[in-house]
């Protein structure tokens, strides 16, 4: 497979599945300043998805739009972080992923304004001013619950426990990301890590939350092999293209 | 037709969530070219996900096909990434008379910088910030301090 094309389309499926997750929350969160705050987040993530798949679908010269590539690609075929598909649990849970993820978005948008792909560079600098607002929102409330109530304290570690052993995967380096940072598309991974533990690191430690020991490591998304989540998850983003193929607004 | 008069038109075509603002106004219409007997229309998203773009595009098409043009292009470009900046100074008014907080003249969201934020309705420059995402991605919830109404800041960008 076209490894330039893998690369984009893996970032796409990021943004696509935890715009996905983070939407089953319009309507449904605690407060609604927060139910706002949390669905314009997650129309960001599938706004970028949307660039980014029609992007891969053109690096890919096979024909495929945004909409092929979201909608008519079974489970073995998405590349996404199995962090951001996990279910949303409870808010202690959202909140700790979507910091841990911002943080990570943060630091692979600002590198990727230097890619030398220019659609790459140019998605990243309209991306990295939304992800600036989303980890100042997120970094927020790690700090105000971590550093909250007993029981916000409580369910906010739990959340970190659980989320913990998923992060591992944000660095793991492979022939696609060794191929994209050789030719300067993308960062370096190793590079990535150290900023995004310093920052996680920091926060949590504001938050007065404990960094959990080694985990055992929990991968498979970039292979294309998810956890029991997944499933559900696409068959309801895709249930209407399914249906009826080729629907149109 | 020239670029200009292309312009002219287009300024009937607003944004389908903040009506009071053409794009022109808001810095989305970039230019316009006529070729033979086609337009070519360039526009530059706001924000990634923004659902008014695709409202935008259709106006645009159907607002220079009933003035006669039956092939309309309109491309987005990415690159430059919009910026706040882009807003023109009758946008930032228009803005203001709509109960809307300009955004302040920072460039880009960083927020190391002390931004000045002013209500809308009584300049008083004592608010708060309530929530971080307002009625619309681009906007902020604050309130004023003075006369304690609530009001959309258009966030930096």
């Amino acid at each position: 497979m076209n490894k330039h094309f893998q690369y984009v389309l893996r970032m796409g499926d990021n943004a696509l599945i935890l715009g996905q997750r983070m939407s089953e929350w319009c309507g449904h969160s605690p407060f609604l300043e927060e139910d706002i705050a949390m669905a314009n987040c997650a129309l960001d993530h599938v706004g970028r998805a949307r660039m980014l798949l029609t992007h891969a679908g053109t690096l890919e010269d096979k024909g495929r739009t945004e909409d092929d590539l979201a909608f008519l690609r079974d489970e073995r075929e998405f590349f996404n972080f199995l962090i951001c598909e996990l279910p949303i649990g409870d808010y202690a849970f959202t909140l700790m992923r979507q910091y841990l993820l911002d943080a990570y978005h943060f630091h692979l948008y600002s590198r990727l304004q230097k890619s030398s792909d220019s659609v790459l560079a140019a998605i990243a600098a309209k991306a990295i001013k939304e992800t600036t607002y989303h980890v100042r929102r997120s970094g927020d409330w790690v700090v105000k619950l971590g550093d909250g109530s007993d029981e916000s304290h409580r369910r906010m570690q739990d959340a970190l426990e659980e989320v913990w052993g998923y992060t591992g995967e944000l660095f793991a380096v492979d022939e696609v990301d060794d191929y994209a940072s050789r030719k300067e598309i993308g960062p370096d991974p190793e590079a990535l890590r150290l900023d995004w533990e310093r920052d996680v690191f920091d926060k949590l430690r504001t938050a007065t939350l404990s960094i959990p020991d080694e985990v055992w490591p929990i991968s498979g998304g970039r292979k294309g092999v998810h956890t029991e989540a997944m499933g559900g998850l696409l068959a309801e983003m895709q249930f209407l293209q399914r249906s009826h193929p080729g629907l149109n607004w | 037709m020239s670029e200009t008069e292309i312009l002219r038109l287009l300024e009937c075509v607003h944004d389908p969530e903040i009506p009071a603002l053409s794009i022109e106004d808001l810095g989305v219409l970039r230019s316009a070219r006529v070729t033979d007997n086609a337009v070519e229309v360039v526009i530059t998203p706001t924000y990634s996900g923004c659902p008014a773009m695709d409202v935008i595009e259709a106006d645009i098409v159907e607002c220079l096909n009933s003035n006669g043009f039956r092939d309309v292009l309109v491309t987005t470009r990415l690159a430059p990434a919009w910026t706040t900046e882009w807003l023109t100074e009758k946008g930032r008014e228009i803005l203001k008379k709509s109960g809307i907080a300009p955004p302040s003249r920072c460039g880009n969201a960083d927020f190391s910088v002390n931004k000045i934020i002013e209500c809308p309705m009584c300049d008083s420059k004592s608010v708060e910030l309530l929530s971080q995402f307002g009625t619309t991605a681009c906007k902020a919830l604050y309130r004023c301090q003075k006369c304690l109404e609530p009001f959309d800041y258009f966030k930096c960008h």
